[in-house]
């Protein structure tokens, strides 16, 4: 199991997340600990062991290719924070030539 | 007696005597809310005039009908806020649909009635972790309600509901109902659908009841179970009835007792409260049988890979474009995720997202996340080995009674150790209840409920109700 010491501020970066550098060094110091916990699963021979992803059997599903009705439009876009044009409005994502 | 304080299947004679109406009930509630939810917090909304209006018209001859239930507020219903305890929707989401839950619930006759606090996100066992109130223990206000379901746990004790639905990822059903000394039951994973329960650990979550009965459990977990289109991890299976078998007693059952559930670290009171009703079970019938689940050590370290790995997943839906908080005057799209959800979630959260992430990552995968599956094999595996010789499993349900408000907050690691009797059963997916088993008096003259832990086989219901019902004191 990894003896590195966690990143915080990268992780946090592939998850989108912005952090204060008090938010940062507090993590840090938490994570650190419950890292150091869970090295304890180390411990253990899983040699040969499958992994359990879901407790109970799970099957992709495929339903009946029925139509049916899904939310209406005006529905889902009253929880968007800002809309145009019965679409979602969101920053600009292509820098300018 | 008022009301409010009664169980749901005596309000439900007493609507067939015609001696009440729905509407009573409403209204009953709607006073004890009004002199009492401001000490205890238990609620967040509250549409009455939805629920009056319901329960005008409620189908009395329906299993559950006219019978208010609160929700959990990470279970949409549609047109109220869901605001999973969180800043993020806090504002800016109206649910546009129902859950499975709680359509199944209308259809039962019961009335959704109010959102109850909880853990942001279901993330914790306090529900000190809420970014939107505390929530204060019924039995003694300077004392945590336990969590997440903290909110469902406090009202249903406090007779400010008659009963609640909460959710279950690793103890947050079954932990709230200890602290707080009312019923509460996780099903087996499948048993019933979560589609509209805000996802927080896609292969642990399950909904359930928290309840003043056995019995009650019973009557909800009926309106509940079942195969939905809508979650293709709900098992199409039939659901017995589980009111049926309810009083048969535990005479001639084997009731498994795991060392490992008894040993260092569990409060002496507490041992012996359930000691005290594991005797009784045997006194009513029931053979002990001595077992062992030799991994449950590794439960935390497996559950706090897994957990927050899917959580991380699970909560990057929350990227401020489509509903809830966006960040002002963002730069580009990147600065906008990034800030809407430094802004909107809460220190645990963002502990769990970074946490999950890291397990996930390039070059750890491996050490942590595919590493905590095959333990996870072999904790199922302790259970499968159990129920060949035991028809179900007796432990405590925490370690201790309800801790102080603001204890351990900055200490996670040592939070999520508490967790250590629950977690199992969501890792294996077998259905666990907690039922009161008596109090323990506290320091300052208060007395704080103790739960007894009931685990059975996955798809059990019937059998750890039957022995639930047994255990009720």
């Amino acid at each position: 199991m990894a003896t590195e010491h966690i990143d915080v501020r990268y992780v946090a970066g592939l998850a989108r997340l912005e952090l204060s550098d008090e938010e940062c060094s507090v993590f840090q110091r938490q994570l650190e600990a419950i890292l150091g916990h869970v090295e304890s699963l180390t411990q253990l021979d899983v040699e040969g062991i499958e992994p359990t992803s879901y407790p109970a059997p799970v099957y992709d599903v495929m339903r009946e290719d029925i139509p049916s009705a899904s939310l209406p439009r005006e529905a889902v876009l009253a929880n968007a924070p800002d809309q145009a044009q019965d679409q979602i409005r969101v920053p600009k994502v292509i820098a300018d030539a | 007696m008022s009301l409010a304080s009664a169980s749901i299947s005596t309000l439900r004679r007493q609507l067939a005597a015609g001696e009440i109406t729905a509407v009573d009930i409403i209204d009953e509630l709607a006073t004890a809310i009004t002199s009492r939810d401001p000490q205890i917090g238990a609620y967040l909304s509250l549409d009455l005039a939805a629920a009056r209006s319901a329960a005008a018209t409620a189908n009395l001859d329906l299993p559950l009908g006219g019978i208010p239930i609160a929700l959990k507020d990470n279970i949409n219903a549609i047109g109220q806020p869901c605001t999973c305890g969180s800043r993020f929707l806090e504002r800016g989401y109206t649910a546009p649909y129902d859950a499975t839950v709680t359509s199944r619930l209308r259809a039962a006759g019961a009335i959704p009635f109010g959102r109850v606090n909880l853990d942001e996100f279901a993330m914790g066992s306090a529900t000190e972790n809420s970014a939107l109130q505390i929530t204060r223990n019924p039995h003694d206000p300077t004392r945590i309600p336990g969590g997440s379901s903290g909110g469902s746990a406090a009202a249903v004790a406090a007779d400010l509901a008659i009963a609640a639905l909460g959710s279950d990822t690793g103890g947050s059903i079954r932990q709230p109902a200890s602290h707080c000394g009312i019923v509460g039951l996780k099903p087996s994973y499948g048993r019933v659908s979560r589609y509209g329960l805000v996802a927080f650990a896609s292969s642990l979550d399950q909904i359930g009841p928290l309840t003043k009965s056995v019995t009650d459990a019973a009557l909800i977990l009926q309106a509940i179970a079942g195969h939905d289109p809508h979650d293709s991890t709900s098992l199409d299976v039939p659901v017995p009835d589980y009111s049926a078998e309810l009083e048969k007693g535990v005479a001639g059952m084997k009731l498994g007792i795991p060392r490992e559930y008894f040993g260092e670290g569990i409060d002496p009171a507490v041992r012996s409260l359930v000691e005290q009703a594991i005797k009784r079970l045997q006194a009513a019938g029931a053979e002990l049988v001595d077992i062992s689940l030799p991994h449950t050590e590794h439960a935390v370290a497996t559950y706090y890979i897994i957990a927050p790995a899917e959580a991380s997943s699970n909560l990057s839906r929350f990227d401020g474009i489509r509903y809830g908080k966006r960040a002002d005057t963002p730069t580009d799209l990147l600065d906008l995720y990034r800030r809407s959800r430094e802004e909107g979630f809460g220190p645990e959260v963002k502990r769990r997202i970074i946490l999950g992430t890291y397990v996930l990552s390039s070059g750890y995968y491996d050490a942590y996340y595919s590493r905590a599956q095959k333990v996870r094999t072999l904790i199922r595996r302790d259970f499968e080995n159990a129920f060949q010789e035991v028809d179900a499993i007796l432990t405590p349900v925490a370690p201790t009674p309800a801790r102080k408000i603001g204890e351990h907050s900055a200490d996670p690691l040592h939070e999520y150790l508490s967790d250590i009797f629950t977690l199992a059963a969501n890792l294996a997916g077998n259905c666990a209840i907690s039922v009161p088993c008596g109090t323990v008096p506290s320091e300052s003259g208060t007395n704080l409920p103790v739960g007894l832990q009931i685990l059975a086989p996955h798809l059990a219901e019937a059998k750890l109700l039957r022995v639930a019902r047994a255990a009720e004191l």
